[in-house]
């Protein structure tokens, strides 16, 4: 056999495609992965309920310390009108939070990236109300505002603004310099350069910020929920959790702290919806490559 | 929409008009560093000159000038009959193109800040895409495209507007050598077709004696002109240009001048 004679393949009898053991084995890998992806965190989480349970049963452990996921389950269906409209209360709180931040931590981060004196002024203030934990600033919030859905509103703003301002203060001022010039060369007006070029490169910083402040908004509402909660005003998913906690209602705890998390999985699932769909023609985030 | 009849032959530099005259401009930026002396340069409508020499020599900053990107610090840059966002086409290094637009939507870009739509100028879009030999890939993003095929659209963007003037900073030098006499080629077909009148960095001595009439050889410390060189070459220009026994004289020309000005002291040994 020269070097030039092509090797022969065990398949190429067949009609089918040739495939060296290399590709194949890629191939397998990848399909079990994609497998394994979705199957995985399931059989685990499958594996950490059963174990739970059988934690309860074989230690005989009374429900009031720690009670097994079916009553866990059978609560959260019993108590459904409760937990469902207490959801609903620090769902919107969430929402509007996180509403908010976007509004608020874009037009600042849009202001930052048009003055510098602007961002010299304001971003000290910034970082202090990031770093400084929310619950030691919440009780002085529901001191001074009076509605308690206000003072809600701003201790989860607080927590959840900063990654958007952050995220999108840098995205702004990472347009590639070359299309900057290319702008100039074109006399685009400022708004011009905003609309057509700064913001859609802050597009994949904006919606990282925006993944983050979504978990951190429901955070912020959950927190202010607690600090607020005994002070009058308690409809929320983390006020429930407390007065379950006083009446010793282990059971409706754990069937409120489900549904926080789920809330913030699924709020986690919506943002990450977003981005992909916002980038997945283009940014290399949201590529496959072979 | 704008004309893309072939520029008609000039018997002569001196008969062609007069786009832009730079005198005795100097840019010296802050630490005292002397970007730019005394550069003189007269464009004329179908030029081809090329901006040679090293690193450092300040052909970039004469492009920046030129494109209205800095101001110079000394002399003047005057536009025959003023100068307006129509004047001028850019090419950078790299392709420049934004990720998140589709090719067309990239090469619509000088015509959207003058606020023309989309729709009014598909047809001068597509036409600028054929040239380029991009027909068909109007609606695909830069990244399905390889790096010369983005070279050609950050082209096709300069060029769709039929500018006076287009800039080009480097725009082969990242690419591999196949790609780049292609693209050489199919520059000046393209200059013959619509036209341009092109102003072009470059490294390459072989690149700049292919492609331009006028060759401003430059050297660094302080950034100065140090020889024009005429290629009286005709156009159109191929493979029989790349192959003959003048161009090899010009090129071993350019680069003996080169030569002097980066090693004043006689050349280089060995």
């Amino acid at each position: 056999m020269t070097i030039a004679d092509p090797v022969e393949s065990p398949k190429s009898a067949s009609s089918g495609p040739l495939f060296d053991a290399d590709e194949e084995r890629l191939a397998r890998r990848k399909r079990t992965e994609e497998i394994a992806k979705y199957t995985l965190p399931i059989i685990v989480m499958v594996a950490a309920i059963w174990y739970w349970d059988r934690l309860v049963v074989w230690n005989e452990i009374p429900h009031y310390v720690l009670p097994g996921p079916g009553l866990v389950l059978e609560t959260l269906w019993e108590d459904r009108e409760i937990l469902i409209s207490a959801l609903g209360v620090t769902l919107k709180i969430t929402a509007l939070a996180l509403l908010v931040a976007v509004v608020g931590g874009v037009g600042l981060a849009i202001l930052f990236s048009q003055s510098r004196f602007a961002e010299m002024s304001f971003s000290p203030f910034a970082v202090i109300l990031q770093v400084t934990p929310i619950v030691s600033i919440a009780p002085l919030i529901f001191i001074y505002i009076e509605n308690r859905i206000i003072g809600l509103l701003l201790c989860a703003w607080i927590v959840a603004f900063f990654p958007v301002l952050a995220n999108t203060t840098l995205g702004l001022k990472s347009t590639d310099h070359n299309l900057r010039d290319l702008f100039k060369i074109y006399r685009a007006s400022p708004w011009q350069q905003l609309v057509h070029l700064q913001l859609p490169s802050a597009l994949p910083y904006f919606l990282g910020g925006l993944k983050i402040a979504g978990g951190l908004a429901l955070i912020g509402a959950v927190v202010a929920e607690y600090v607020a909660g005994t002070g009058g005003i308690g409809s929320g998913l983390a006020f429930r959790i407390l007065e379950a906690g006083y009446r010793l209602n282990i059971p409706r705890m754990f069937a409120a702290l489900i549904l926080i998390a789920a809330t913030g999985v699924l709020i986690y699932g919506a943002t990450s919806l977003i981005a992909h769909l916002a980038l997945r023609k283009w940014h290399e985030s949201a590529l496959k490559r072979e | 929409m704008t004309d893309l009849s072939p520029l008609t032959s000039p018997a002569s530099p001196t008969s062609r008009d007069k786009i832009l005259r730079m005198e005795a401009v100097d840019k010296t930026f802050s630490g005292n560093v002397v970007a730019l002396r005394k550069m003189d340069m007269e464009v004329r409508q179908g030029d081809f000159i090329s901006l040679l020499g090293p690193s450092g020599c300040g052909k970039s900053t004469a492009l920046r000038l030129i494109a209205g990107l800095m101001r110079p610090t000394l002399g003047r840059i005057t536009w025959e009959g003023g100068s307006t966002a129509d004047d001028l086409g850019v090419v950078f290094q790299e392709p420049t193109l934004m990720p998140w637009a589709t090719v067309e939507k990239n090469v619509w870009l000088p015509f959207r800040m003058r606020g023309q739509s989309f729709s009014s100028v598909k047809d001068r879009i597509d036409e600028i895409l054929s040239l380029v030999g991009l027909d068909g890939f109007g609606a695909r993003y830069p990244r399905e495209l390889s790096g010369g095929m983005k070279m050609r659209v950050s082209i096709a963007r300069a060029m769709v507007t039929n500018p006076r003037l287009i800039l080009m900073d480097e725009p082969f030098a990242a690419l591999d050598e196949m790609t780049r006499q292609k693209l050489n080629d199919d520059l000046l077909a393209l200059k013959a077709k619509i036209g341009a009148t092109v102003i072009f960095v470059t490294h390459s001595v072989f690149e700049s004696v292919f492609l331009s009439d006028r060759i401003l050889v430059m050297a660094a410390r302080p950034g100065r002109v140090i020889q024009e060189i005429a290629v009286p070459e005709p156009y159109p220009r191929g493979l029989e240009w790349r192959t003959s026994k003048r161009y090899g004289e010009i090129a071993r020309e350019t680069s003996d001048t080169l030569n002097s000005a980066l090693h004043p002291a006689g050349g280089l040994k060995g």
